[in-house]
């Protein structure tokens, strides 16, 4: 146990920046998946491995010289086409099915996925720099790198951007029509073959903005997926399903919370205090939930 | 009928028994010592994996072609059985099983990492079949009573040891102020057990004591501890990513911290992946090409580098280097026991006392090299950006100074 985070109040600040841009960076990932799981009802496992891969394409731009800012827009846009892909292959054939279905086809492709991305750039720790230096706040005793200001500003400009499409956009509309009711939407005319389609084109390339992000700020693996899956997951739980602007809220909070739980109980237990709130909330929710179905009665 | 099928069963059985002992001779029959390996040529550890390979089968073509191995008044030619083990450690057990029940192989070469290895180690044990191992160094793996098992490496509660030392050296020989963060792995754990026991020893204080969780690639809030209780020493350890990330992180962070000491640098190539924000870090390493250790077959550390340059492309990491070696005290094992008996040549290997390009090989009772200190070599950069790894302790290999205390970043 340790209270450095209160004797010093630099620390308290600086705990809270931090957390509140990885939580941003988390929630773009997040997005993703809540909006796939509300549309076509599938838990992605191999989110994580899109990001990677997406990661990968920003690595590359950077290894020829480019540098690997321009991954925000080019990634996306080849994970567009691989997200499209993936869904013609796999997952058409297994949208309607149950949910324990959808979690093997996509574990499934997690896996070729590691090993494929493992077989073709190889099995090292990478990273792209981008060379975007730091800013000191409050005296030099508040450091936020320039990368990780980047990274949360490019996750808000793209989660808006995807926002006001789902809002305004034909697309979008035809998109939040068969989450709500996918048959009632098909009588209606939609083509729901095309948004499911599109759905998860536009997951993975969120999965490719991330991922060109991540390798900005942290270190792409070709085992590395699986962390931000799970992450991801849990932001999308604690949040609730259909609840876009609660996954921004989570995943912002739960950044925070981290990185506070990472200062009071030591960082072995920073990933273990995430898990204990998300049983908390669960409990919670079951809870709340058994008190109204007793009021029903 | 009854009676017809026993004896079949029994005839076959007979055969089978003759077939397989047949066969268990033929494994040093002809010029060949066959020896089995499970590598990890494919998942997470492919390109240690890789190394290690390439290492083993460099130095059996180097003795090979200098006139092979004299046992009993005969020569003979080493060959090695490779099988991959995805970097999976159940897969590892399957394997050395394999090599040693349907392959018969009787003399063993390690896997890549710690972990295979204490997979592989107690099958090895059960069957008694001696293993010279190169690339696991954790010390759970010595403690265990292990009689087959034999790795020429100093183990992990070394690897960082000789940095806390030459801190209080430095200090006076007062202790010094140290932060840590070490990966939940068992390697890293090992090699925190080492800091634990330097700093007991030299009266050190240990003030930040993390343990970054394996899916982690951000150690932002230690650094932050960093800054506001400013330790002489920051140690770090979690392999490639684990240095990476540090490097990354507090070069953007502007973290003044007097020494940084890694593990792993020489595989993460950090100076290629961060250039001169790397400058200055401390790596553990059990091997540089400068040493001066000697042997007949690679001479030394630098015609090594060169030999190995030439043939793959590539300055040899520690882990092939060491690899190598491991080849070296088989052979110079089988030549003292004069058999190819298993028993024998386990005591043949358990008396090895020899020198090789890799350093001095001397095996303690739990099997670990006790004879090669650590190497500490630190990153020093030019004016041009061009970075190289320098041996900087223990004094007696080194080849430049030690820059301590590290310049402030606002003075770089």
């Amino acid at each position: 146990m340790d209270f450095l985070v209160f004797q010093y109040p630099m620390i308290t600040i600086q705990a809270c920046l931090d957390g509140l841009l990885l939580g941003i960076l988390f929630a773009l990932i997040a997005y993703g998946m809540a909006l796939q799981w509300g549309v076509m009802n599938i838990i992605n496992i191999a989110q994580g491995d899109l990001v990677i891969l997406g990661g990968y394409i920003a690595y590359f731009m950077y290894l020829y010289g480019i540098h690997p800012a321009w991954g925000v827009i080019v990634s996306p846009i080849i994970m567009y086409f691989v997200g499209i892909a993936i869904y013609k292959l796999v997952i058409n054939k297994v949208v309607d099915r149950d949910l324990f279905i959808s979690i093997l086809a996509t574990f499934g492709i997690s896996i070729l996925f590691m090993q494929l991305m493992n077989f073709a750039f190889g099995a090292d720790v990478v990273l792209a720099n981008s060379g975007y230096g730091t800013t000191m706040l409050f005296d030099n005793n508040v450091v936020l790198p320039n990368s990780k200001i980047f990274s949360a500003f490019i996750s808000i400009i793209f989660a808006i951007c995807l926002v006001v499409y789902m809002k305004r956009s034909k697309l979008g509309r035809a998109i939040r029509a068969t989450a709500q009711n996918a048959r009632a939407a098909k009588i209606l005319g939609v083509d729901t073959e095309k948004v499911y389609a599109a759905t998860f084109g536009i997951n993975a390339a969120l999965c490719g903005v991330a991922g060109a992000l991540i390798s900005i700020t942290f270190t792409i693996h070709p085992y590395m997926g699986l962390p931000y899956t799970i992450r991801s997951f849990m932001i999308v739980i604690v949040a609730g399903l259909g609840n876009l602007p609660g996954v921004a809220m989570s995943g912002m909070g739960l950044g925070i919370f981290e990185e506070f739980a990472d200062y009071i109980l030591g960082t072995e237990f920073r990933i273990g205090s995430v898990f204990l709130l998300l049983v908390l909330i669960l409990v919670y929710r079951r809870f709340k939930l058994s008190r109204k179905r007793e009021y029903l009665k | 009928m009854k009676i017809k099928n026993i004896l079949i069963t029994f005839v076959s059985a007979i055969a089978l028994l003759f077939s397989t002992s047949v066969v268990s001779f033929a494994k040093v029959v002809g010029d060949k010592i066959i020896l089995g390996a499970a590598i990890s040529l494919t998942g997470k550890y492919s390109s240690n994996g890789v190394h290690t390979q390439n290492g083993y089968n460099m130095a059996v073509d180097r003795i090979n072609s200098m006139g092979g191995v004299k046992v009993g008044g005969k020569t003979y030619k080493f060959d090695i059985i490779y099988y991959d083990d995805e970097s999976n450690p159940k897969r590892a057990a399957q394997l050395a099983e394999r090599l040693i029940s349907q392959d018969k192989v009787e003399f063993m070469l390690g896997p890549y990492s710690s972990g295979l290895t204490k997979a592989i180690a107690p099958v090895t044990e059960k069957y008694g079949v001696p293993m010279v191992e190169a690339n696991g160094a954790s010390r759970s793996l010595f403690t265990k009573g292990y009689k087959y098992l034999f790795a020429v490496l100093a183990p992990a509660n070394l690897y960082l040891d000789v940095a806390i030392r030459t801190a209080v050296e430095l200090n006076g020989g007062k202790g010094v102020r140290i932060a840590q963060a070490f990966e939940q792995d068992a390697f890293s754990q090992d090699v925190r057990l080492g800091i634990l026991d330097a700093a007991k020893e030299t009266g050190s204080e240990i003030i930040i004591d993390d343990k970054l969780p394996k899916e982690l690639n951000d150690m932002a809030a230690t650094l932050v501890k960093v800054k506001q209780m400013k330790p002489d020493v920051l140690v770090v350890s979690g392999h490639t990513k684990g240095a990476l990330t540090a490097i990354r992180q507090i070069s953007e962070m502007k973290v003044d911290v007097p020494m940084l000491a890694m593990t792993h640098c020489d595989a993460a190539k950090l100076s290629k992946q961060h250039g001169k924000n790397s400058q200055y870090a401390l790596c553990a390493s059990q091997w540089h090409k400068t040493l001066t250790y000697k042997d007949d077959f690679f001479k030394d550390g630098m015609t090594y580098a060169a030999d190995f340059e030439k043939e793959f492309g590539y300055d040899p990491p520690y882990q092939s280097a060491e690899s190598s070696a491991a080849l070296l005290v088989f052979k110079d094992a089988f030549e003292r026991a004069n058999t190819f008996d298993q028993k024998k040549v386990r005591d043949a290997l358990a008396a090895t006392n020899m020198q090789t390009f890799y350093g001095n090989i001397k095996f303690a009772p739990g099997g670990q090299n006790v004879d090669k200190p650590m190497v500490l070599f630190q990153v020093m950069c030019d004016d041009a950006g061009k970075c190289e790894n320098k041996v900087v302790a223990p004094l007696k290999w080194a080849s430049a100074e030690l820059i301590h205390p590290v310049p402030k970043w606002s003075e770089r």
